[in-house]
């Protein structure tokens, strides 16, 4: 078997064995996993209205799978999506709601707000690795809560004393009429194609650049891109700001799509971190990210059908994800037996 | 209030919420000093809360007054067997570390949360009714100052908490097994050349840190919250993560760090009533370990550095 195929085949089986995992949790506890699955399947794609807001659950977790892609790809851990994410989401609200504007400036600039926010919050911890060597993933978990307090606290003044913010201005929303008549009034919006669009860019930075060239080969070997003159410092920074700018994008998916609104959080919304789970499942390529996204953006709109249909928790999909991570990190194990199954099948022939 | 007056309010509120935390932070110098990155801490003590609480619910009837302690038991036997995971995939089949840790954290909140809406049909458990008592110190409660500061109205898991924290000191620095963890947590090739199995040594600390985190866990629940809902830990488990690195990563330190940590959050909790102290927004308080951890890593406040071989999978016979 060659290696492209155990490549692909270790994210497709560990899929299989998280979603058997979950069948077996399920019936262990007393649900039907038949039942399960069909009120998952209904909940994904149901009617148009349950597909439209799957496209929309999906959007922010292209985003979060890039941001935690792209640092992957430079040979970092950004664990800290989910901060970058919180900000992006109060930057973007904030432009919102604080001025009125005719759309075409108006859209662009809450995006833009957003993008840097999350970059500016990517860039502590780049700033940290690249002057004192000190490891990404534990700065970029200190900075979700302090992203989380921060932005708690902004809300409060800004909503002077309130729990959210006003809703944002129409000129900055990226809700549109057509995507809702299309889908019967469900909140897919135009997110979605800004989503897809950055796929694209991150495509095209990291294979027809020379930064994307560069990010790669610090990814690879830090001693050897210093060895051939590139600014290894420089470029650590650089991946930490562009992955948290994806990420602040995704924030402003949620703030100018999907609530139109920015409230204060008891906890994480999970989205960066299932980001991590996007980017392995889509290892680490722009076009795996869409897979990764697809996937796990279904599977969490859909769990929410579960327990009115099937009367069973919606943690389970979260479960089977968590399950899917775990095999996915495991792949050496995985691509060993693979390996031994087919040579076993060589044997046989 | 006086001065003082604020002190006997604080310190014994700052000791109360520190001792989950001194637990989990020497959880995690366990596994990090033999080289095992166990971000996977938030998960683990999820896992000690909601069975700790259940077990709690379960038998508060049949023990009585005993059911917390034993409820400390199940709990760490719990977590214990979920670090079980973490180690099987970061030590045996070679996961990032890292990623495995973040699977362990949102499996365990996972799992809790659909045991609890499968067992009680509702987002959170009731709320228990045999909780750790608070008590006066007999004798040491009446001298003055020290007295009314550690003494009054404390919790014996604090002391126990200390205690482990010693405890963990003394194995890790003064026995051969200690020797041996951190050996296989600066340079696994040279302890593996003198004899020491790698392997097992890593696995034993992620058990222990699972069984402390456990622990912790659930002295949390049971001392703190008295039931488990999705936010019953929220982010306990990264703050002792934050406690580990502040004090380097050593037993003693990791104390200190966890009740200057414990300090903060009780500020924050019961600040509001306090002069001059609530003027300062509550925002500070609350991000202040996050905002000093990050300043101790940077070498602003001393140079932490973690286990040389922390976070890589040990491969025989690679260089």
């Amino acid at each position: 078997m060659s290696n492209r195929v155990t490549n692909l085949l270790v994210p497709i089986v560990s899929v299989v064995l998280g979603l058997i995992v979950g069948a077996i949790i399920m019936l262990v506890s007393g649900y039907s996993p038949i039942e399960g699955y069909a009120a998952l399947w209904n909940g994904i794609f149901g009617d148009l209205y349950t597909i439209g807001e799957t496209l929309r659950q999906i959007t922010p977790y292209l985003l979060a799978g890039l941001a935690v892609a792209f640092a992957f790809r430079s040979g970092l851990f950004n664990i800290g999506v989910e901060g970058q994410l919180i900000v992006g989401w109060f930057a973007a609200a904030y432009v919102g709601v604080a001025v009125e504007l005719p759309k075409i400036i108006h859209l662009p600039l809450a995006i833009l707000a957003a993008a840097v926010a999350g970059a500016l919050w990517g860039f502590v911890p780049g700033l940290l690795k690249a002057k004192f060597r000190v490891h990404e993933v534990i700065v970029t978990i200190m900075m979700n809560y302090i992203a989380l307090h921060v932005t708690n606290a902004l809300i409060k003044t800004v909503s002077e004393g309130g729990d959210r913010t006003e809703r944002i201005f129409a000129s900055a929303s990226l809700r549109s009429e057509f995507l809702e008549n299309l889908t019967e009034f469900s909140r897919l919006h135009l997110g979605l194609l800004l989503a897809l669009i950055m796929v694209g860019v991150m495509w095209l930075i990291l294979e027809k650049t020379t930064l994307g060239f560069e990010l790669k080969a610090v990814g690879f070997n830090q001693n050897a891109s210093e060895y051939a003159g590139m600014n290894v410092n420089k470029n650590i920074i650089l991946a930490m700001v562009i992955s948290g700018a994806f990420a602040g994008l995704a924030g402003a998916m949620e703030a100018l799509g999907t609530f139109e609104y920015v409230s204060s959080k008891g906890g994480f919304t999970g989205i960066g971190f299932d980001g991590i789970a996007v980017a392995l499942l889509g290892m680490n390529t722009p076009l795996g990210v869409v897979f990764g996204a697809t996937l796990f953006g279904s599977l969490k709109y859909g769990a929410l059908n579960m327990p009115n249909a099937a009367g069973i928790p919606i943690e389970i999909v979260e479960i089977v994800i968590a399950v899917i991570i775990f095999f996915v990190a495991s792949g050496y194990i995985i691509r060993l037996l693979l390996l031994r199954a087919a040579g076993k099948k060589k044997e046989a022939k | 209030m006086s001065f003082m007056d604020i002190l006997y309010f604080i310190v014994p509120s700052a000791i109360f919420y520190a001792a989950p935390l001194i637990l989990v932070a020497i959880g995690g110098v366990f596994s990090e000093r033999s080289g095992v990155v166990n971000i996977g801490l938030e998960g683990l003590m999820v896992i000690g809360a909601f069975v700790g609480i259940l077990f709690n619910l379960l038998f508060a009837d049949t023990f009585g007054g005993m059911t917390p302690w034993l409820a400390l038991i199940a709990a760490m036997v719990a977590a214990l067997l979920l670090s079980l995971l973490h180690a099987v995939a970061s030590i045996s089949f070679r996961a990032d570390q890292v990623v495995s840790g973040v699977a362990i954290n949102l499996l365990a909140i996972a799992l809790a949360l659909y045991l609890v809406k499968s067992i009680f049909d509702k987002g959170q458990t009731d709320f228990i009714s045999e909780r750790f008592a608070r008590y006066n110190v007999p004798f040491l409660s009446d001298i003055p100052v020290i007295g009314p500061l550690f003494f009054t109205s404390v919790y014996n898991t604090s002391f126990f908490a200390i205690g482990v924290a010693v405890l963990a000191w003394f194995v890790i620095y003064k026995t051969p097994f200690g020797l041996r963890l951190r050996a296989v947590g600066e340079h696994p090739m040279a302890a593996d050349t003198m004899g020491i199995n790698v392997t097992r040594m890593r696995y034993v600390a992620v058990m222990i840190s699972g069984a402390l985190a456990g622990i912790g866990g659930a002295i949390y629940a049971q001392t703190i919250t008295g039931d488990f809902g999705h936010a019953t830990i929220n982010g306990q488990g990264f703050m002792a993560l934050a406690a580990m690195i502040f004090g380097k990563w050593h037993p003693l330190g990791a104390m200190g760090a966890a009740l200057f940590f414990g300090f903060a959050q009780s500020l924050s909790i019961v600040g509001s009533s306090i002069p001059y102290i609530q003027e300062i927004p509550n925002v500070f308080l609350l991000i202040l370990p996050y905002v000093l951890t990050i300043f101790a890593l940077a070498g602003f406040i001393g140079r932490a550095n973690a286990p040389k071989a922390n976070g890589k999978p040990y491969i025989k016979g690679q260089r």
